[in-house]
């Protein structure tokens, strides 16, 4: 069972995060870069799947030069190698481009399974596991919050509003993931020293068959037209009791979809 | 010269960090006043290698440098002392001693459950009777029949009721150091009653005991080291202790100071952020400056041991420096924090708490200076 775990770099969601004026895209020099947070779910789940059935874990990220830090820290929770693409030609790609350049990257790894988070926290599209599985030409099994692998099938329980759904596919295909799925480790001391020695391979958009007319800024499928600042937060809904003050609050979750 | 970490150490920190954040600090106060970490930490600690750094993988450790270990007791006296402590004691003064000392067979008894946290250690030196004058200790251990008998008390024992192994420093000769032999002594052994010593100003996570040992049989695979060499191992063990809870009460410095600037950034007086009056910021400068001046001295220590170069006086001058700091950043804290410092749910009142034992044990500040003043003029104040 070998296992790609894609993992994406982002802006700490601890600091404060901007887009470059410039070209709006996010300025990933303001803030600390750090591994997606459902990515790290991923590469747990991979961890777990590989204990029980063998193989091999690889990380692969696309991304800039500082996307290094996150691969050795996925690395040291244990994952056995990486494939780090990076390339001047795929800045500013959008969800459908990056999808694409990550179809082409995968063509130089062995895979029964890919797995990654089912949204960034930058972008928050959600749409790169559905694109990359188009690509590729492989089921996609979206919003797990449990897999099981049986052979040669795998079988997820997706998670909805209400409960969930149970979806099977043939292996190989494309899982996105949930942080219900489980709690993602931590590095070990050993692991960390590890990592050091791992196998990283560096691509460039032409090592992984890119055609570079169909990435970057200049070619995005969608463009960003405008962004402000969020406007700061709204004064709190005061709900005053007049006898029904429980049902009032009991509605507003309700609205909300907390209950 | 360059301060900079490399990846691996960085990383490591970061780990640390990272554990402290999510499992430490939502527990500290709430551990604090059931006066108890949960025992189950100790394996967990095991599992992310931080009970075995700088022992060889070889024997079970996780491998590393004292640098490495500095760091992560940093982070974790950042998060709780008592957490720290239980690492300082099991690690730096007992499984690392067995590493220095033990033979084959001893190294494999103790290292592996040592370094996993499978199992705990604790240090044994302090008496009733004898604290900084360590020299004159009492317990005995008399020879029989090609056994040793062990009887006296020992006071002050971190982690002491909840140990597995304690290493043991005993009279086997006459008095004076060279009387001293250290012993391993499993804790389960017939004659070792342990009473947990309660009412402590701090560090109350942590469990500290009173051991009686009544005629507690031993054989003679138990002496760690040579017969009589029991007191340099104690102070090799000790010189190399210091620069841990010295990098532990770095930890506590920067923790004070980062809950310090969090709240005088938030708290306002006089129709401003206190963190604007000058009186407020001079005391926080002072923290900064002293943190960052005893993490170097820190730094430094650990650098000499692990290029193999005399490192005591270094050693003593951080930890000195370090645990001085780290009680007077906490009060600098509780001082920025004003009537909430002084109620538990703010965290100031705990690090002043825990860093108020770091000044008197493994060496009181007193007993560190004779050690810098005998390196200075190269007379000894102690006799
Ligand atoms: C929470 C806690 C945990 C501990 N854990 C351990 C442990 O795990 N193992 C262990 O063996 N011990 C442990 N200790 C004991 C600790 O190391 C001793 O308390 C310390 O060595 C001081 O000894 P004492 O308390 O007997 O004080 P004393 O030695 O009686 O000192 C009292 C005062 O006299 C001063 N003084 C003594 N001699 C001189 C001198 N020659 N010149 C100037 N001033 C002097 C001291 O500096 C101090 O201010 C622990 C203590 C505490 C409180
Ligand atoms: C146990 C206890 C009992 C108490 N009993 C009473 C009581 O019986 N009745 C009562 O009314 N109150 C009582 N208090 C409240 C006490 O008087 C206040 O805590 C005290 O006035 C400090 O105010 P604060 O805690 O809001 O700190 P803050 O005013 O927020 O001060 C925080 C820090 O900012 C500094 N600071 C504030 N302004 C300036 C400035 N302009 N320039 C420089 N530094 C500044 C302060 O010196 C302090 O270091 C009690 C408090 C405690 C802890």
């Amino acid at each position: 069972m070998n296992i790609v775990v894609l993992v994406k770099q982002v802006p700490d969601t601890a600091t404060e995060r901007k887009l470059d004026p410039a070209d709006s895209t996010v300025d990933r020099a303001a803030s600390d870069g750090v591994i997606n947070e459902l990515d790290e779910y991923a590469i747990e789940e991979a961890l777990l799947l590989k204990e029980k059935h063998g193989g091999e874990v690889t990380i692969l990220s696309a991304g800039p030069d500082q996307a290094t830090d996150s691969i050795r820290k996925a690395l040291s929770m244990g994952a056995d190698k990486a494939v780090h693409l990076n390339d001047a030609a795929l800045h500013g790609s959008d969800a459908l481009q990056t999808a694409y350049a990550l179809a082409q990257a995968l063509g130089t790894v062995e895979y029964d399974l890919v797995i990654l988070g089912s949204e960034s926290t930058d972008a928050r599209t959600g749409v790169v596991g559905a694109a990359l599985a188009e690509y590729l030409g492989l089921p996609q099994l979206t919003l797990a919050n449990k897999v099981d692998i049986d052979g040669t099938s795998v079988r997820i329980q997706r998670q909805t509003d209400e409960g969930y759904d149970v979806v099977e596919a043939t292996l190989p295909a494309v899982v996105s993931v949930v942080e219900k799925i489980n709690e993602p480790r931590y590095p070990s001391f050993k692991l960390i020293m590890a990592a050091k020695k791992k196998p990283v391979a560096k691509l460039g958009a032409a090592d992984a068959g890119i055609d570079t007319a169909r990435v970057g800024l200049a070619n995005a499928t969608t463009e960003v037209v405008d962004f402000a600042a969020a406007p700061p937060r709204a004064a709190g809904t005061v709900v005053k009791d007049e006898g029904n003050g429980g049902v009032q609050i009991a509605d507003y979750l309700a609205a909300k979809k907390f209950l | 010269m360059d301060f900079t970490l490399t990846e691996e150490h960085e990383a490591l920190r970061a780990l640390a960090a990272e554990f402290v954040d999510r499992e430490i600090t939502p527990n500290v106060a709430g551990w604090d006043r059931v006066e108890r970490v949960p025992r189950e930490l100790v394996p967990r600690l095991g599992e992310l290698g931080f009970m075995g750094l700088t022992i060889d993988e070889a024997d079970g450790g996780s491998g590393g440098d004292h640098l490495a270990y500095s760091l992560v007791m940093e982070e974790l006296g950042r998060g709780d002392s008592s957490v720290r402590g239980l690492v300082s004691v099991s690690l730096g003064l007992v499984a690392k001693s067995v590493a220095a000392h033990g033979t084959p067979a001893q190294r494999e008894r103790w290292l592996p459950g040592l370094c996993s946290g499978a199992l705990l250690g604790c240090f044994g030196l302090t008496e009733p009777d004898t604290g900084s004058d360590a020299a004159s200790l009492a317990l005995r251990a008399d020879p029989d029949g090609g056994d040793y008998l062990l009887s006296g008390s020992k006071m002050f024992i971190t982690n002491g009721t909840w140990a597995d192994v304690v290493l043991l420093f005993a009279r086997t000769g006459g008095p004076g150091p060279k009387g001293i032999t250290a012993f391993l002594v499993p804790a389960d052994a017939p004659g070792l009653e342990r009473t947990e010593i309660r009412g402590k100003l701090g560090l109350r996570g942590q469990p500290t005991a009173q051991l009686f040992f009544d005629e507690v049989r031993v054989g003679a695979d138990a002496v760690l080291g040579q017969e009589g060499g029991g007191f340099s191992i104690a102070m090799s063990a000790l010189d190399k202790g210091r620069v841990s809870v010295a990098a532990g009460s770095v930890g506590a410095a920067r923790g004070a100071l980062e809950s310090a600037l969090a709240h005088a950034g938030q708290r306002t007086q006089f129709g401003r952020p206190i963190a604007g009056f000058q009186l407020v910021q001079d005391m926080l400068a002072d923290m900064a400056v002293e943190t960052d001046a005893a993490r170097l001295l820190v730094w430094r220590a650990a650098d000499l041991v692990d290029r193999g170069l005399p490192f005591a006086t270094e050693a003593s001058m951080a930890k000195l420096f370090a645990t001085e700091t780290a009680v007077r950043a906490a009060n600098n804290a509780m001082q920025v924090f004003g009537g909430y410092g002084y109620i538990d749910e703010y965290p100031p009142g705990k690090y002043l708490r825990d860093a108020r034992v770091t000044t008197l044990y493994e060496g009181t500040s007193q007993i560190q200076k004779l050690i810098i003043g005998r390196a200075l003029t190269g007379v000894s104040a102690f006799s």
